[in-house]
């Protein structure tokens, strides 16, 4: 497989009077409000959380900063639970930032999760302590071996609904964000949230490990719909608390300042 | 004051200006056709720029008809148009514009000008908001002032001539206060030469 030059690494523009003692390199999201809202990127090795109910645009960010990074030379992998490879590479080619041959050179690589749980024989309902173990180190083995730099897990929701106890539940997060931060990989975890204000996972304990949270909700003003995307959280960054709105375009997604009107919440 | 040509005007001002246009209401149509050939084809065609009318007063498709009769050409121009679907006028939609649910869906509208600015960069780009008149009919005042505060000052720093066509009243309402602070110059087109 064939994978372009690795883009060099980026540095991000700070804040003049605010800049931090340390710097830390930045994973270009490539989505360009983003970016800016995040003050150059996601801090390289960075695990974040990306929550949101459904139709918020969740698969479709993730999807996008993967294009981007292998754009960039950086190889990217979306391990997908819920959707086949099959169906979401269908859907991407509606957008014109991407091309199919990211997927044919191995810059893009799409994994089915469930195929990985049928090889490893992981098919009970409930994973055992032992099994998230063979899990983690079947995905580390993988991100490994193929050199990669960004990783989407769409969704965790799906892969906490085998882990049930939180404890395990934590100990699978810190032990594949460490896994992940070693080898410089930045990576997204969907998880699918309901309506619940202030709760951005299936267990609440999810939040608390990240690195980062995105979030992504449906907010109303006078009957009309917008789709809302704010950064609750991201370590190492002194990145905007702002609302934005957001639109899924062909070329990508675009983001708008979320207008107030003078009132709390929005008009 | 001698008359000058409203095109001449506006290809005098330097990238980045915002200038509010100022209808009024008696002569509405001449006005109307005045504005649209000094920005479509003086201004748009002589320096060939691409302009991305926002249309919330007449569908994209109207305006669409008569930019033919000045000879504009389709590639020149794009539209985002938020009047009409809901005026359920939405049957035929135009190759060349875009379609926004509502006048009240200002971030949408923010935008989709976003998305047709990178779809079609160009050395010259004209924004013009036809009109603030109309989206201050859907819209609240202190909503539709962030909008223009956000909207224009952004146009501004990436050098894009905004155009904003308002239908002037007797007296000064608050619509002509909220576009005086985002402004850099009103052209009234009664006095104006056409």
């Amino acid at each position: 497989m064939e994978v372009p030059p690795a883009a060099p690494p980026v540095t991000p523009a700070t804040d003049g009077l605010l800049a931090p003692a340390i710097v830390l390199e930045r994973c270009l999201t490539g989505i360009e409000g983003l970016d800016s809202i995040l003050e150059g990127g996601i801090p390289r090795g960075n695990m974040v959380l990306v929550a949101g109910s459904v139709g918020t645009g969740k698969t479709t960010l993730c999807l996008e900063f993967l294009v981007r990074g292998a754009e960039r030379g950086e190889r990217s992998l979306f391990l997908s639970v819920t959707e086949a490879s099959r169906k979401l590479i269908q859907n991407l080619s509606t957008f014109e930032f991407f091309h199919t041959d990211l997927v044919e050179n191995g810059s893009l690589v799409f994994v089915d999760l469930p195929q990985i749980y049928e090889r490893l024989g992981l098919g009970r309902e409930e994973l055992t302590t032992e099994e998230i173990g063979i899990l983690l180190r079947s995905i580390r083995d993988l991100v490994r071996s193929l050199g990669i730099r960004r990783l989407v897990l769409d969704s965790l929701t799906s892969v906490c609904y085998r882990i049930r106890r939180e404890e395990q539940i934590r100990d699978f997060m810190l032990r594949l964000g460490q896994e992940l931060n070693e080898v410089g990989c930045t990576s997204l975890l969907v998880s699918e949230i309901g309506p619940t204000p202030g709760r951005y996972s299936l267990h609440g304990v999810e939040e608390a490990i990240v690195d980062g949270v995105i979030l992504l909700w449906n907010s109303r003003r006078m009957g009309d719909i917008l789709r809302v995307l704010q950064i609750v959280k991201m370590r190492g960054t002194a990145h905007s608390h702002a609302q934005f709105v957001i639109e899924l375009t062909p070329i990508g997604l675009l983001m708008a300042p979320h207008l107030k009107g003078g009132r709390e919440g929005g008009a | 004051m001698p008359q000058v040509d409203i095109g001449e005007r506006l290809r005098a001002l330097p990238s980045g200006s915002a200038v509010a246009l100022k209808l009024d209401p008696r002569e509405y149509a001449d006005h109307y056709f005045a504005v649209l050939n000094a920005t479509l084809r003086d201004v748009g065609s002589e320096t060939n720029a691409h302009t991305i009318y926002l249309t919330v007063t007449n569908p994209a498709a109207f305006v669409w008809t008569l930019a033919q009769a000045l000879d504009v050409p389709q590639d020149r121009i794009s539209f985002v148009d938020a009047i009409s679907h809901i005026m359920m006028n939405y049957a035929n939609p135009l190759p060349n514009a875009t379609y926004v649910e509502s006048p009240r869906a200002l971030e949408e509208i923010m935008l989709r000008i976003e998305y047709l600015l990178r779809k079609f960069p160009h050395p010259r780009s004209i924004v013009v908001i036809d009109s603030v008149n109309s989206l201050a009919i859907h819209n609240q005042p202190e909503l539709l002032s962030e909008f223009f505060h956000i909207l224009i000052n952004n146009l501004k720093a990436r050098g894009v001539l905004t155009l904003v066509l308002e239908t002037s009243e007797e007296e000064t309402t608050g619509i002509e206060q909220m576009l005086n602070l985002v402004v850099d110059e009103t052209i009234d087109v009664a006095r104006a030469g056409h």
